[in-house]
């Protein structure tokens, strides 16, 4: 198990945002965890990064990192895509790549190289200031910044959000290749389209708690679950 | 004419170069920790006096290198032990915090070195002048000083422009806890810049005092100018600090110099003025008001362009 998460607990001040959330994510697999705004999805993933105090057990290749400073749980082996594109504004397409290298004496299996060519419009401005980048190319380079980092897992908040089809196509590829690579995902989404196509399991939330865990499939014939909490 | 601006020129941009020293470890501490330290020029007065104490013991090139590591341990030290224990409180907290430290170290110097100046003194191989210009003689030791800012200056740039950890400074001036989830230890990064910006204050101390007065009121006669220098530049912009502390610099030394006032300019077309009740701003020259203009220029700014000269945030 890649990662267990048990009864975990949040607090924003005096709110009981989660309240007793259970996921387990295998090695390679790619989870999706879906709901809707407000339910504390985004929570659930800066509670296991220690951005929110968490209250509970979070085991990570089998220790606890409940607590632990986020840049220690980095290292190792769990990587964190927040959902503002963090970019680097001032620095350069390349520098934001290279600082996502923990350690740059150990290349890790994902190359500058590889980045560039898989991304011609990264690769166009590599030298430019990540600033003036489009909404969807900042969310390809917080990925790959992410990646460069080497994570075993990769927890992906809303990659899609506010993007025009064709680039979230474009990150549903990326995901795709992330997986085909061997890197497990855990990707927070609103949208269905690309949590079904690449995910292997689902879980819904409603109200800081996981209300259903199961496939594509069998989130696809349970309406009543979408109906109560996921759809509009 | 041209003997007043080529010498307020030099010492302008001299002053300039110092106040930047100052400026830039404040600008970058406030960018990344998000705390105005007010002890900051307490740490320039700890150089200058840790300076003086170390060039009696060993001489000044030791003074020069030892003394601003002293002070950036110490304030490294205060970051650790003090700051990051009382940031869990708040930014007022922290505020009240590094004021009450900038009390502590001027009762502390003065405890050890007594309220009156002591006798720092220009290292006799620098006691010369420079060159000779409009039969001034401009003295080596402030040649000095400007170089050694200079180089500073750009150790500095070329750390942060070309090195890893400058790089991951500039990235947690805006974005520290990301820089923390790409596994960058982003306390320790913290500790090392308030190092760095103490010891740079430090630094101007040390070479500061021989040429100024190394007294126990040195840091509260400079902390002001060093806030506005901040604000003025753009509170966490190194660039705009850069160039307020020039401004600052230059304006300062081209007022005291100056001694035109209103009725030198206007005087002959209405005499009158100089007896009435006017007559104390009639005759007020532009070196006497050179002492507040840093001030009028700090509400100027706040009034009309509140983020400073190149700051991007308005805090």
């Amino acid at each position: 198990m890649m990662l267990e998460v048990r009864d975990l607990h949040a607090y924003y001040g005096k709110s009981h945002i989660l309240q007793g959330v259970d996921i387990k994510i295998d090695a390679g697999e790619v989870v999706s965890l879906l709901g809707r705004n407000g339910v504390g999805r985004s929570t659930t993933v800066k509670a296991i990064m220690g951005e929110v105090p968490p209250q509970g057990t979070i085991l990570f290749k089998g220790s606890n990192i409940a607590g632990l400073p986020s840049y220690k749980i980095a290292h190792l082996g769990l990587g964190y895509v927040p959902e503002h594109r963090d970019i680097f504004p001032g620095l350069t397409v390349r520098q934001n790549l290279m600082l996502g290298v923990k350690d740059p004496r150990k290349p890790g299996k994902w190359r500058l190289e590889d980045m560039l060519q898989m991304f011609p419009n990264l690769a166009a401005r590599a030298d430019t200031a990540a600033g003036v980048m489009s909404g969807g190319e900042k969310q390809m380079l917080t990925i790959c910044r992410t990646l460069m980092g080497d994570p075993e897992l990769v927890m992906i908040d809303e990659p899609t959000e506010g993007l025009a089809p064709l680039i979230v196509h474009q990150v549903g590829d990326l995901l795709a290749e992330i997986a085909r690579r061997g890197v497990a995902i855990l990707l927070v989404e609103q949208k269905l389209s690309i949590a079904m196509r690449i995910s292997h399991r689902l879980y819904v939330m409603g109200h800081g708690r996981i209300v259903f865990e199961g496939t594509p499939a069998e989130l696809r014939d349970n309406t009543a679950i979408r109906k109560e909490w996921l759809e509009v | 004419m041209l003997e007043l601006i080529v010498m307020s020129t030099l010492n302008g941009v001299l002053y300039g170069m110092l106040l930047f020293l100052m400026a830039s470890g404040l600008t970058v501490i406030f960018s990344m920790l998000g705390v105005l330290n007010f002890a900051h020029a307490s740490f320039y007065m700890l150089g200058a006096f840790f300076g003086f104490q170390i060039s009696r013991w060993f001489g000044f090139w030791p003074a020069l290198l030892i003394a601003p590591l002293l002070a950036g341990a110490l304030g490294a030290a205060v970051e650790r032990f003090g700051l990051r224990r009382v940031h869990k409180n708040g930014h007022v907290a922290e505020l009240l915090f590094t004021f009450g430290l900038a009390f502590a170290i001027e009762e502390v110097v003065q405890i050890i070195w007594g309220k009156s100046p002591v006798d720092f003194r220009v290292p006799s191989v620098l006691d010369f002048p420079a060159f000779t210009i409009f039969s001034t003689n401009y003295p080596a030791y402030k040649m000095f000083m400007l170089l050694v800012s200079i180089v500073i200056f750009a150790a500095l740039l070329i750390t942060l422009k070309k090195t890893r950890i400058g790089l991951i400074v500039q990235a947690a001036l805006t974005h520290p806890h990301m820089v923390g989830h790409l596994g960058h230890n982003v306390g320790r990064i913290f500790m090392l810049v308030f190092g760095v910006g103490t010891a740079l204050a430090a630094v101007a101390g040390v070479i500061a005092g021989p040429a100024l007065v190394t007294q126990a009121n040195m840091a509260g006669l400079l902390g002001p100018i060093l806030f506005v220098v901040v604000v003025v530049g753009g509170l966490g912009s190194l660039p705009g600090a850069f160039a307020a502390s020039l401004l600052i610099g230059l304006v300062q030394t081209f007022a005291v110099s100056m001694n035109g006032s209103l009725s030198g300019a206007f005087g002959p077309l209405s005499p009158d003025y100089a007896a009435t009740w006017l007559a104390d701003i009639w005759n007020v020259t532009i070196a006497q008001i050179a002492p507040i203009m840093p001030y009028l220029l700090l509400v100027l700014i706040l009034i009309f362009r509140p983020m400073g000269l190149l700051g991007t945030r308005d805090t």
